[in-house]
């Protein structure tokens, strides 16, 4: 009998169909939780499946390559997702084209104090170099931000996960500081959310509007290539 | 038929002529653009060693550019689209379990990462909104109807 369960077990945890749907099912959970505290952001979606999935885990014993067999399929949405912020992009492209003057002078700005904020402030409490080149690009989306790390010097894969950390940091803390600060423009709100926390802070505001979401879109691509662009400046610079 | 343009707040709740075929051609629609995005990153990434951008982005700014052409975004396109991007969320969970993977990395460096993500992603929020609604405010304010209640109190 028990012997049974271990070995449905054994063939399970080896499929990629257990860990998918785990991922699946503890995100439906996730989210009805956050829809019934009304969207509240410290009841983060991203933040509670993973936490979740991370227990779980580590309860099972089950590496994340294993995982990942079964979650890259949700993992690979991720680029058919970005080209279809397209859509709001154009339905939304009024306000968008009044909005290119403060789009170019925040982008400039937020892009600029992200990286120098993250890599002074490591600095000042001691911090080696590669940790510092490893910070540095941490608002941009992870494929951009590791290839970044990997051109200052930094360790890639420590920078994914500062990458991760950074997104849900923001998509918890953007609506209370908005909100503190009395920022009523949701474009404003979205773009600066999707210059500091790119994805993650892009899924956030689309949970508010649909407005902040498109605008966090816009920020996200634009910060990418915007950093990537300081970062060859930058190295040009010192070599 | 009309363009959805101006539905800022919710996007469109009832679709007409939804087709399963006509789903998987903006999904497929989708794919493509990514995939003729990818194929030019990485061309270029050939031509210009250590030249890197995100397929996915250039395959939005494709799609977009197809819209534009086309002057107006199809019921199915937006199904597709609504139905992927209120899922955003749970795209970016794989990415963070692996978290898992760095406990070592995250234990040696803990206190000076976290107090670094924290003060500086709040900086960046709190300077970027600041620039844009002061941009917003002194260049005559992009007249801004559509932002619903304004930059200010």
């Amino acid at each position: 009998m028990t012997d049974n369960v271990l070995n449905i077990w054994v063939y399970l945890a080896e499929t990629p169909l257990l860990w998918l749907t785990v991922t699946l099912v503890v995100y439906m959970g996730a989210e009805w939780l956050s829809a019934s505290l009304k969207r509240n952001p410290a009841a983060n979606p991203v933040v509670l499946t993973a936490a979740v999935l991370i227990v779980l885990l580590h309860v099972t014993g089950t590496s994340y390559k294993t995982y990942f067999d079964g979650a890259q399929f949700v993992h690979f949405l991720l680029g058919p997702a970005t080209v279809a912020l397209a859509v709001p992009l154009y339905r939304n492209l009024g306000i968008v084209k009044k909005s290119l003057l403060p789009m170019g002078a925040a982008l400039f700005a937020g892009s600029i104090t992200a990286a120098a904020s993250a890599v002074g402030i490591a600095w000042a409490m001691g911090a080696p170099p590669e940790l510092l080149a490893s910070l540095a690009p941490k608002s941009a989306t992870t494929p951009i931000a590791m290839e970044l790390a990997r051109n200052l010097g930094g360790i890639a894969s420590l920078t994914a996960v500062l990458v991760v950390f950074t997104g849900m940091v923001g998509a918890i803390i953007v609506t209370p500081t908005m909100n503190l600060l009395g920022i009523k423009d949701f474009a404003a709100r979205g773009f600066a959310v999707g210059v500091a926390s790119h994805g993650i802070g892009t899924a956030r505001a689309f949970q508010v509007s649909e407005l902040a979401g498109t605008f966090a879109g816009i920020a996200m691509g634009l910060n990418g290539a915007l950093t990537s662009l300081l970062v060859l400046i930058w190295i040009a610079l010192h070599v | 038929m009309t363009t959805n343009q101006g539905t800022a707040g919710n996007p469109p709740a009832t679709e007409t002529a939804v087709t399963p075929q006509g789903f998987m051609m903006a999904v497929t629609l989708f794919l493509v653009c990514q995939l003729i995005g990818e194929t030019i990153v990485k061309s270029l990434g050939v031509a210009f060693p250590g030249f890197t951008f995100p397929g996915p982005v250039l395959g939005m700014v494709i799609l977009f550019a197809l819209l534009l052409a086309r002057g107006r975004v199809g019921p199915m396109i937006s199904v597709a689209s609504n139905g992927i991007l209120r899922n955003l969320s749970l795209l970016f969970v794989p990415a963070a379990v692996g978290i898992v993977q760095y406990w070592d990395v995250i234990a040696e460096f803990g206190i000076t990462l976290v107090v670094a993500l924290v003060l500086s992603t709040l900086l960046t929020l709190i300077v970027t909104v600041a620039v844009f609604v002061l941009v917003v405010k002194y260049t005559g304010g992009a007249e801004g109807p559509e932002t619903e209640g304004g930059d200010d109190r």
